[in-house]
């Protein structure tokens, strides 16, 4: 298909879909004023990012510098309170090694809440007019990474939406485009039958033991990866979900393995390995949906399709999220917060190769600037919290590594 | 399309509408009454379920039976396992992990 996309062509070479100015807040101390630069900004491209924490995390870190070199992002404003652990100069120095522009305001030093917003607006003004400059360059769906989640899963959501963009990620990763799913704590069940996709032997090793370190690590923590919501739309155990789950990476052979800021080396279909190596330290894997989107974000996400049956209404920062609803009962109460009624396909007035067809459509208008639903109602949804990983093994990408 | 039949070695069908109870179904030629109102996406059993049975889904085991079960019965919490990790609903304290 023969469709024109545009891209944001940074400096380091990779190509965006959005012309994002990010505003990040180092520690909780400076949330506030970090979100009030982005409020009077009033800008659908000036996004609020941030790290809450105060002690220092190499995941946090490694995130944090992902998405302030991801190709969607044009310039960068980081906002510290002066006193946290946060290493807020080598984040600058990563994001200006990219060529991208980026400042520091120092909350402490720059005379508190009040001077530090009006310096902030200022510097989101120059930051933007360097952003505005970004040639804009032809785009090939070949270039594009996108990523997948379930959120508010239900019995409808593995027979509708779920395998509807599996058809999807099998039509867009065989034109060469870097597809991304993730969550292996709801792949549990499924650890045999994906390792048969993998493209080594090896790899297939790799994934297995994925799966098996996530169910150590939710029965650490007491549940699995199952809200009350699944149940009451009709889900009764973890591996009847993540069967469900699972079919959203369709049929195409595993690639590799990432974990959160790895980038895909070349196109394909990778599993994103969220779950925390070593003993369980910082609670529950992901603590809600958009910290895996945050996630495949850092891994290079222009955008992620996300799925639902019980109905979220969540976007992201950064890169837009298009929603796919499974259920069409659930579309009816929630038409306005879904860009995509997958449900319709229960009902007998679609079918998957349809509506993976419309979800492939999409996406690639989506690539070409359509703002999604999520966008247009201004979600910005974004968090970041402490996570320990070991770096993947070689096993783990048999196409080499990125850079 | 009001009972979905996901894999042909599937002991479960899936409600593609919701049932009320008392409402005959035919499944697999067998005329079948259900017991209690059941929504969109929830199981019923396509043949009388023992303790101990697995759950087929997409032609794939999701859990164990607890409780025997009708053909037509609705199959959730109250008669089935993971046989992974236990599920939980909003009466959950989370202290369970401890």
């Amino acid at each position: 298909m023969a469709q024109a996309l545009r891209g944001y062509l940074r400096s380091d070479g990779r190509k965006g879909i959005r012309n994002v100015v990010a505003v990040a807040y180092l520690v909780e101390c400076a949330h506030h004023v970090a979100r009030a630069i982005v409020t009077r900004s009033d800008d659908t491209d000036v996004h609020l990012i941030g790290f809450p924490g105060c002690y220092p995390n190499a995941y946090a870190l490694k995130v944090m510098q992902a998405i302030g070199t991801h190709p969607n992002v044009g310039g960068v404003l980081l906002v510290s309170l002066g006193c946290e652990s946060f290493n807020r100069e080598q984040l600058r120095a990563t994001i200006e090694a990219s060529g991208r522009p980026v400042e520091t305001l120092v909350i402490q030093e720059s005379g508190g809440t009040a001077s530090t917003i009006g310096k902030g607006l200022e510097a989101v003004g120059r930051l933007r007019a360097i952003a505005a400059q970004t040639p804009e360059t032809p785009m090939d769906v070949s270039e594009l990474v996108i990523g997948t989640i379930c959120g508010g899963s239900d019995g409808t959501s593995g027979i509708t939406a779920n395998p509807a963009v599996g058809r999807a990620f099998d039509r867009l990763g065989a034109a060469g485009a870097a597809c991304l799913f993730e969550e292996t704590g709801e792949l549990v069940g499924c650890e045999k039958i994906m390792a048969d996709r993998a493209i080594t032997p090896e790899l297939g090793l790799e994934l297995e033991r994925s799966i098996q370190k996530a169910e150590a690590y939710y029965t650490v923590m007491g549940y699995g990866s199952f809200a009350p919501g699944n149940a009451e739309g009709g889900l009764t155990t973890q591996e009847e979900k993540s069967m469900g789950a699972y079919s959203k990476s369709g049929s195409a052979p595993i690639v590799g393995i990432l974990k959160p800021g790895d980038q895909p080396p070349a196109g394909g279909l990778y599993l994103l390995d969220v779950v925390p190596d070593g003993e369980p330290r910082f609670g529950f894997p992901n603590i809600s949906d958009n910290a895996e989107i945050v996630e495949l974000i850092a891994c290079g996400a222009h955008l992620t399709l996300f799925t639902t049956g019980r109905g979220s209404v969540v976007g992201s920062a950064i890169s837009p999220v298009i929603k796919v609803c499974a259920n069409p009962e659930t579309y009816r109460k929630l038409a306005d917060d879904m860009d995509i009624d997958a449900g319709r396909i229960m009902e007998g007035r679609g079918t998957l190769d349809e509506v993976g067809d419309e979800i492939h459509d999409l996406v690639l208008a989506v690539a070409g600037g359509e703002r999604t639903v999520s966008e247009v109602l201004g979600h910005q949804e974004f968090i970041l919290t402490y996570k320990a990983f070991d770096p993947i093994g070689p096993a783990c990408l048999p196409l080499g590594r990125a850079n | 399309m009001s009972l979905i039949l996901l894999h042909p070695d599937d002991n479960v069908l899936v409600l593609g509408a919701p049932v009320h109870a008392g409402q005959a179904l035919i499944i697999d030629g067998q005329t079948v009454t259900t017991e209690a109102d059941v929504g969109v996406g929830h199981k019923l059993a396509r043949r009388a379920l023992a303790v101990g049975d697995k759950v087929r889904k997409y032609g794939a085991p999701i859990g164990s039976i607890t409780a025997p079960v009708a053909a037509g019965g609705h199959i959730h919490l109250h008669n089935m396992k993971s046989d992974y990790i236990a599920s939980h609903t909003r009466q959950a304290t989370g202290s369970e992990g401890r």
